[in-house]
């Protein structure tokens, strides 16, 4: 299939998806709808596409809320501190372990990460606000969990909407006990997605980690002029550890992991590094603008999936520092290619010319991009759950070839595209997951590596390759049809 | 490094020595208990084990721990989801559908369709009347649903949104081109502040089947109801079913999901299976009820008897020997049906197996948790095979069910050392486990970390088991329900005796190659 054509089909399938909505919602989704071109500069973003704007009523969107993007991803994964799920009893529960951020502690005792605190409100607490409650939340978990070193205040949406003080609550307590608490107003009917909870989230650590009197915890970190610290790499499956290892061998020192794997020190003490290494732009630009603004720290987008990406990114990453440290980055690089063009070498037969769509959160749709195409495969179709219009103007320069490009694209519009675009694998989440695969298409989860993983770094590419390729070419998507049934019936 | 001949992920990967060096070398910077102070660590975790902490801890009135509940709205999914070509539409923000249809889709490992009207903060302020116009009139004409059942989130019950003056007004509105006068959009107000997911089946139930019955009354047929409650076993949904035929009635099952989230390979359609909309809307013609689920339908069936008045509706709990045997019998009841050789013969065969098996379960401690309904069923099966249900914990439990479950445990004679736990967590089941240990836990994926902590051996039953594949194919339900209980529990005693006996020269003398 020539570009023409593909490029034709993918804007014929536009027009077909957008003919089953009443006006007001076709009209709607027709700006968040397009087809990105490498060579159409005249596009401002990637296929021209809108974003973070508000969804339509009565889809069924992927979106999450703010509650979502605070505790489930910036404030949740952060180990040593009890985040407490502010409100009734079911966010918490459905937030619970769900994503995959990787940690080492005692759980239950010195770490918190997996476990679910809720205050479980009930009616009187929505009557006769549950601030009072809050306050002996805070004095159980000290008392039940003495190793905790702070807690947040996940608010779900009945806090705004009764006009609970948690700020007031917080402040109290903290002032009496000397501990970090740190209320954050993420209640889910904020914004239109979990955007806006990553940003209300990097607020609070602006405000109570790097202005907070946080107490350092044992020694005091010396600086050195290699130090760095991993933004926006919430450790899925150990990511950030299969990361840490290659800036570690080419000679940095890595002070601070945000937030997998992370604790409240490394946060406290990360205005002292070099410079900010930062992976997940959407989440945790924020705060990397704000050290630069404050701190005077520059800081770095880094891209960590697949070689062609990861020797890129370390090169860049190198360039802030001395020629030591360059040369090292291609010792590092150089020590890892056999291993790598061994990986290619297996796996690139079996996966050459095959095509990917994907729909993710916020930096996969164009993160990933590169790590398919080093296995010779095409992305035809990718698009973000919560992106803003920064995102898609990065995804223009990741994209090959005409790719259909769709923002915040509700299950009925991935099915229809998916229908009409034939694409040999899906990668998308776990409400999408089984819907393709009842089709007989593979799949992959692009959110949780579907329990596999890491994908970052080198070790992380050859998981990623191995697990594309069983994901393709496992016998089982050919036994859909039954021996006794003819070709073309059903 | 990787070997590109054996890649290893990261469960291997990180055993590997340059991680192990890394990992190690990262602590230098955590400021954790366990990077600074190791023995603190040891000490404070050995404090949890104690009676002094279980003390501290069921204190506790403020803060929950690891809870066993839900909230209301994911159990007004599940009804909408168990009738034919139905969507579940949530009134509210769409974060809390991302939750309840990953939390099913995670479960079953099947889709879960389910929409929302996204309200944001202007809907906060203004209410969401525009929200309801907009997606119910969307949601029609993308996915053309035949009904459309609408429950609420806490969000717009702190608001205070009025369902049925919206739903109303969206279909003035639209003018019956995707939403004509007859549609049905039966709803139900879900606050998730109140109760749990059990509730909020009540609820949808009771609502649907008021609205969706409205002016049907007429003759009463020879013809019974059955309301499977919150059931996560698609394989109970289906032995029940069988048990009904068999017993040869005429039948509605009201909310059956057993197809929906069970879904073939080959093609995807977004619905499949459920309750019939003219059977929904007949339903009040039958002669009778039984909710297999006491606790998940009591207003509903309060309504059956006050409002339907079908005299000789009742609940029945068909887990274990006796609760199927009581289903049945009331079946043979109200049909006046001779019950059929088959069942007996059936029941025959469970009862041969359990006398196979129950040395391994006789005597044995078992902590269990789960909805109110699901532990009177397996409580009961424990005691059957003369096993002590040690702790029996129900975070969720209604007024009633604890006296109910006292009641059972009474039967025993272990009584004075078996345990009811109502509206505790799982937090402080930790506590049990440790101050009053016990051989075996029967509940969901989230006792995983307390097998860890505790080492009690867990035996996965209930909802949601995220880290298990299959088991909610299989029947809790029925005498087939018992035999699948019977096996998992009794093999699962039988894999811990061979954990225990198969240490080369020191314990294999009783490592048995035959049991």
């Amino acid at each position: 299939m020539g570009p023409e054509s593909l490029e034709a089909k993918q804007k014929a399938a536009i027009e077909e998806v957008l003919k089953a909505y009443p006006a007001k919602a076709a009209k709607n989704r027709a700006k968040h709808l397009g087809v990105g071109s490498p060579e159409d500069e005249s596009q401002k973003t990637c296929g021209n596409v809108r974003s973070n704007k508000k969804t339509v009523p009565g889809v069924m969107s992927q979106r999450g809320c703010a509650y979502a993007g605070s505790k489930g991803v910036v404030w949740g994964p952060v180990k040593d501190m009890v985040h407490i799920s502010h409100g009734p009893i079911g966010c918490g529960q459905y937030s619970r372990a769900g994503r995959r951020n990787y940690y080492i502690g005692t759980t239950g005792v010195d770490t918190f990460v997996t476990m679910n605190f809720s205050s479980d409100f009930q009616e009187k607490d929505i009557v006769f606000g549950g601030d009072k409650k809050l306050a002996v939340c805070f004095e159980e978990i000290d008392a039940l969990f003495p190793l905790n070193n702070g807690i947040t205040v996940q608010s779900e949406c009945p806090i705004g909407l009764i006009g609970d003080d948690i700020n007031a609550t917080s402040k109290v307590y903290a002032k009496k006990t000397g501990n970090t608490i740190v209320p954050v107003n993420c209640e889910g009917f904020r914004g239109v997605s979990q955007s806006l909870g990553h940003h209300i989230a990097n607020d609070t650590v602006r405000d109570y980690v790097f202005d907070g009197n946080v107490e350092t915890l044992g020694d005091a970190i010396e600086p050195t002029e290699y130090d760095v610290a991993i933004i926006g790499d919430y450790n899925i499956g150990g990511d950030a550890w299969s990361s840490r290892i290659l800036l570690e061998e080419m000679g940095l020192r890595v002070t601070a992991q945000w937030s997998g794997d992370a604790t409240l020190k490394e946060m406290a003490q990360t205005p002292k590094v070099k410079l900010n290494l930062l992976h997940c732009y959407r989440s945790m630009n924020y705060i990397s603008r704000h050290m630069e603004k404050e701190f005077g720290i520059p800081w770095v987008e880094y891209n960590f999936f697949g070689p062609s990406q990861t020797y890129k990114s370390l090169r860049k990453i190198a360039a802030f520092f001395d020629e030591k440290i360059q040369a090292k980055c291609e010792e590092v690089i150089a020590k890892y290619e056999p291993m790598i063009n061994a990986v290619v070498d297996k796996y690139k037969p079996r996966l050459e010319g095959k095509q990917v769509m994907l729909f993710v959160g916020g930096l996969r749709p164009r993160h990933v991009i590169g790590a398919y195409e080093d296995l010779g495969m095409e992305v035809i179709g990718t698009g973000y759950e919560f992106a803003h219009d920064d995102d898609y103007k990065r995804t223009k320069d990741e994209i090959m070839r005409s790719t259909v490009i769709y923002d915040d694209v509700n299950e009925y519009e991935l099915e229809a595209f998916v229908k009409k675009l034939e694409p040999d694998l899906v990668a998308s989440g776990i409400k999408e997951k089984y819907v393709f695969q009842k089709m007989g298409l593979p799949y992959r989860q692009m959110h949780s590596w579907d329990y596999s993983g890491p994908y970052h770094g080198f070790d992380g590419f050859a998981i990623f390759a191995a697990d594309m390729d069983l994901a393709i070419n496992s016998p089982v998507w050919g036994y859909s049809k039954a021996p006794w049934e003819t070709e073309g019936e059903a | 490094m990787q070997n590109v001949d054996k890649i290893d992920n990261g469960k291997n990967l990180f055993q590997h020595p340059e991680y192990r060096d890394v990992l190690a070398n990262k602590k230098q910077f955590e400021g954790a208990w366990g990077a600074i102070d190791k023995e603190k660590v040891a000490e404070i975790a050995e404090w949890t084990t104690t009676w002094d902490y279980r003390e501290k801890n069921l204190a506790r009135e403020a803060i929950t721990v690891n809870p066993a509940k839900a909230c209301q709205p994911l159990g007004a999914v599940m009804v909408a989801l168990g009738f034919e070509n139905c969507m579940p539409y949530v009134h509210g923000s769409h974060g809390c559908v991302a939750y309840f249809r990953s939390y099913f889709t995670r479960h079953f490992k099947e889709p879960t369709p389910c929409v929302s009207d996204s309200m944001t903060e202007d809907a906060a302020v203004f209410g969401g009347l525009t929200n309801m116009k907009d997606g119910l009139k969307n949601c029609a004409a993308v996915y053309k649903p035949d009904m459309i059942m609408v429950s609420t989130t806490c969000m717009a019950e702190v608001i205070g949104d009025d369902l049925y003056a919206f739903i109303t007004a969206a279909k003035e509105e639209d003018g019956g081109v995707d939403l004509p006068e007859s549609f049905p959009i039966p709803y139900a107000h879900t606050p998730s502040f109140v109760g749990s997911h059990i509730t909020g089946y009540d609820n949808m139930m009771h609502g649907t089947m008021q609205q969706l019955t409205e002016d049907q009354k007429g003759e009463t047929k020879e013809r019974i109801n059955i309301i499977p409650g919150f059931e996560t076993y698609i394989g109970s949904l289906r032995a029940v079913k069988t048990i009904v035929e068999k017993m040869g009635a005429d039948y509605i099952m009201l909310g059956d999901h057993s197809d929906q989230w069970d879904m073939p390979a080959g093609e995807y359609n977004m619905f499949a299976g459920g309750t019939k909309l003219e059977d929904a809307k007949d339903c009040i013609n039958s002669k009778a009820t039984i909710s297999l689920q006491k606790y998940a339908t009591p207003k509903t069936m309060k309504m059956v008897e006050k409002r339907w008045k079908q005299k000789g509706s009742t609940t029945c709990n068909p887990i274990g020997l006796k609760g199927t045997d009581e289903f049945i019998m009331k079946l043979a009841e109200l049909t006046g049906n001779e019950i059929p050789k088959e069942l007996k013969v059936e029941r025959q065969r469970l009862v041969d197996a359990m006398q196979d098996s129950y040395p391994y379960m006789h005597g044995k401690k078992f902590a269990i948790w789960g909805d109110p309904d699901f532990l009177i069923g397996v409580v009961s099966f424990l005691l059957e095979m003369g096993a002590e249900p040690t702790h029996v914990l129900c975070h969720n439990a209604p007024r009633g069910w604890e006296d109910e479950m006292r009641a059972l445990l009474d039967t025993s004679p272990a009584k004075d050392t078996l345990n009811v736990w109502a509206g505790k967590d799982l937090w402080h089941m930790r506590s049990f486990l440790f101050t009053e240990p016990v051989d075996f836990m029967i509940g969901n994926s989230y006792g995983k970390e307390l097998m860890r902590d505790t080492g009690t051996p867990l035996i996965y039953m209930g909802f949601p088991i995220f880290d298990r594949h299959h088991l909610h194919r299989y029947s809790l339900s029925g005498y087939e329900g018992a035999l699948n209980m019977l096996t998992q529990i009794t093999n699962k005693v039988l894999d811990q005796l061979d954990e225990e006996t198969k240490g080369i020269a020191t314990t294999d003398y009783f490592f048995d190659l035959i049991r």
